[in-house]
């Protein structure tokens, strides 16, 4: 198995991630992420100290608009496809411990 | 069967302006090829009859009052269903929007609708866009029209056989590393990717915004063409796309193919690719040259780590991305007591299992303690990627090149094996991190009967060599061969 990821490493990567990863998943799936990582370790052999990153393929400069306003969505429209509201508003499970059912 | 299904877009206009046929009975045989054999394909997610018919009968009082009309009025199409139509439905082939409808417009649909298209419906896709053989839809596979036992290609699988199974003459894909070229080359149609900013992404659900583009599926290289000449150019929704002169893609197509120089990069041939592939590669590269090409031995000497490079690059970007969806503001939530624990539930419900894996490589890949080690390290392979293509295209017009190292694979065959799925992109994804374009026109039927597709690539914004090399192929190949019948 590799050493690049642990159990560990994935379940608290997990829990960044807002994901819950099983018990019975997490020895596939450390395995599975292990194999990947040892595949990109190939980029080692690469001379990168002198590189610059390419982080997008296009060299863009000023591409933001003129601030101008312009119509946007309503409200209703916006709320159309949430799970929960009280519209204007998007209604969430409590956030706070103790805090009031609003 | 009418003979409107084996027509290409061009032929379907030139029938339309004569009166032969209406949209609406163009609508209608589309929905009942559609209907007749689904069941089997699994292209299709959502196929809407009334909005189809209502697009279909605006664009015969188009046609009837001459007003306004264009090569796609009437047109019926098919859009992946990780583009946003109003009013239909949009789940991106995830569960996480099973019951999400689109509230507004994708620029790129926007303007196919314009020209009067009729959107007939949503194609099914890899979840999110992620995936090489269309199997990771949360919905449903999708099988190759070829022969039902495989699988079409991904992550465009329904909109390449809705295409191949002529559903519809042409259709929407998204590639941000594979995705349109892949499915087009497995399923026997041509399928372009435009350089990065050349169509705009607004109202697509992202995937890898740095490696995303919008490109169309069509069974001739012109139609191809066609349909990109409607959907290139600036949109101030996206601020990557350029503000650039949109060329004449259909003049190009007429260019022919003297004197063009055809750069095959001898990394990409070899060890590594189906024997069989190799031959139909080559064998339409040599008909090219006895057609005036120039054929140029070329390099692109990093092309071993563009894998690599890739899946740090998207997952890190994808996993940016799809923490959005939380359960909040669209999409199916799952019960939690608290805030966080609803945001945990909702994605485990949600999510497939490899967005969950290639979310969880993207965070750990940006994550404190790796980011130089691994993320940083691909960002800069990534320059070396792009400077490989850029120094070739000094040399040559077009590059051509296998699509994938071997035709469809089965269903089922690489499912649980990530990695494996991951190096059927090897000679795909180069172009995306290097930005340029690419298409997949096919060039061959393998030895089990199913097609192999040939890879012509262009330099960023160069466009018009591609479609010059890949439409004086098509018109020099003569290749025919039957349609696949799915229906039975």
């Amino acid at each position: 198995m590799s050493d690049k990821i642990s159990r560990e490493t994935v379940m608290h990567i997990a829990a960044l991630a807002r994901l819950r990863v099983d018990e019975r998943e997490l020895d596939t799936l450390t395995r599975r992420m292990g194999e990947i990582l040892d595949y990109v370790a190939r980029l080692e052999e690469l001379d990168l100290d002198a590189v610059e990153p390419t982080s997008h393929a296009v060299d863009l400069q000023g591409a933001l608009r003129k601030d101008v306003t312009g119509e946007s969505m309503n409200a209703a429209l916006a709320l159309a496809n949430a799970p929960d509201k009280a519209a204007p508003f998007f209604k969430v499970p409590k956030v706070i411990e103790g805090g009031g059912d609003a | 069967m009418s003979p409107s299904r084996d027509w290409s877009i061009e032929e379907t206009a030139a029938h339309l302006r004569a009166g032969d046929v209406t949209a609406v009975s163009l609508a209608e045989e589309a929905l009942a090829r559609i209907a007749a054999d689904d069941e089997q394909l699994g292209a299709w997610l959502h196929v809407d009859r009334e909005h189809a018919l209502t697009q279909a009968q605006a664009a015969d009082d188009r046609l009837r009052a001459g007003d306004n009309i264009t090569e796609l009025t009437g047109v019926p199409l098919a859009i992946k269903d990780n583009f946003n139509v109003v009013g239909l439905p949009a789940t991106a082939g995830s569960k996480i929007l099973g019951d999400y409808v689109a509230p507004y417009e994708s620029t790129a649909t926007a303007r196919l609708r314009r020209a009067g298209a009729v959107l007939v419906g949503k194609t099914n896709l890899d979840e999110f866009a992620m995936g090489s053989s269309g199997e990771y839809s949360g919905f449903r596979p999708t099988k190759n029209p070829w022969n039902l036992a495989y699988t079409p290609g991904g992550s465009s699988s329904g909109s390449a056989v809705a295409v191949a199974a002529r559903h519809v003459p042409g259709a929407l894909g998204t590639d941000t590393g594979g995705s349109i070229r892949l499915p087009a080359s497995h399923c026997g149609v041509v399928g372009v990717k435009p350089s990065y900013g050349r169509v705009s992404r607004y109202g697509i659900f992202a995937f890898a915004s740095s490696l995303d583009q919008v490109g169309p599926f069509a069974r001739t290289v012109r139609d191809g063409a066609l349909l990109l000449q409607h959907l290139a150019g600036h949109d101030e929704r996206d601020a990557t796309t350029v503000p650039l002169a949109v060329p004449n893609y259909l003049a190009a197509c007429e260019r022919g193919l003297d004197g063009l120089r055809i750069g095959m990069p001898r990394e990409y041939f070899g060890p590594g690719i189906q024997p069989q592939v190799e031959e139909a590669v080559r064998r339409a590269i040599q008909v090219m040259k006895q057609n005036g090409a120039e054929v140029l031995d070329v390099s692109l000497p990093h092309t071993p780590y563009c894998v690599a490079a890739y899946y740090l690059i998207a997952p890190a970007e994808c996993s940016s991305n799809l923490a959005r969806y939380d359960g909040v503001r669209y999409g199916v939530r799952a019960a939690g007591d608290d805030l966080g624990a609803m945001y945990t539930a909702t994605r485990r419900h949600g999510f497939g299992p490899e967005v969950t894996r290639r979310i969880l490589l993207g965070a750990f890949a940006l994550s404190a303690g790796y980011y130089d080690a691994y993320y940083l390290k691909a960002l800069k392979a990534r320059t070396l990627i792009r400077n490989d293509f850029l120094k070739v295209f000094n040399e040559v017009d077009v590059i051509a090149a296998p699509v994938a190292p071997e035709p469809a694979i089965r269903l089922g065959e690489r499912l649980d094996d990530p990695l494996a799925m991951y190096l059927s992109d090897i000679l795909t994804i180069g172009v995306n991190l290097a930005g340029i374009c690419g298409l997949s026109t096919p060039c061959a039927l393998s030895s089990e009967g199913l097609p192999i597709g040939l890879q012509l690539l262009g330099p960023a914004f160069g466009e018009e060599k591609m479609f010059a090399a890949a439409a004086g192929y098509e018109a020099m190949a003569g290749n025919e061969w039957p349609w696949p019948e799915v229906a039975r």
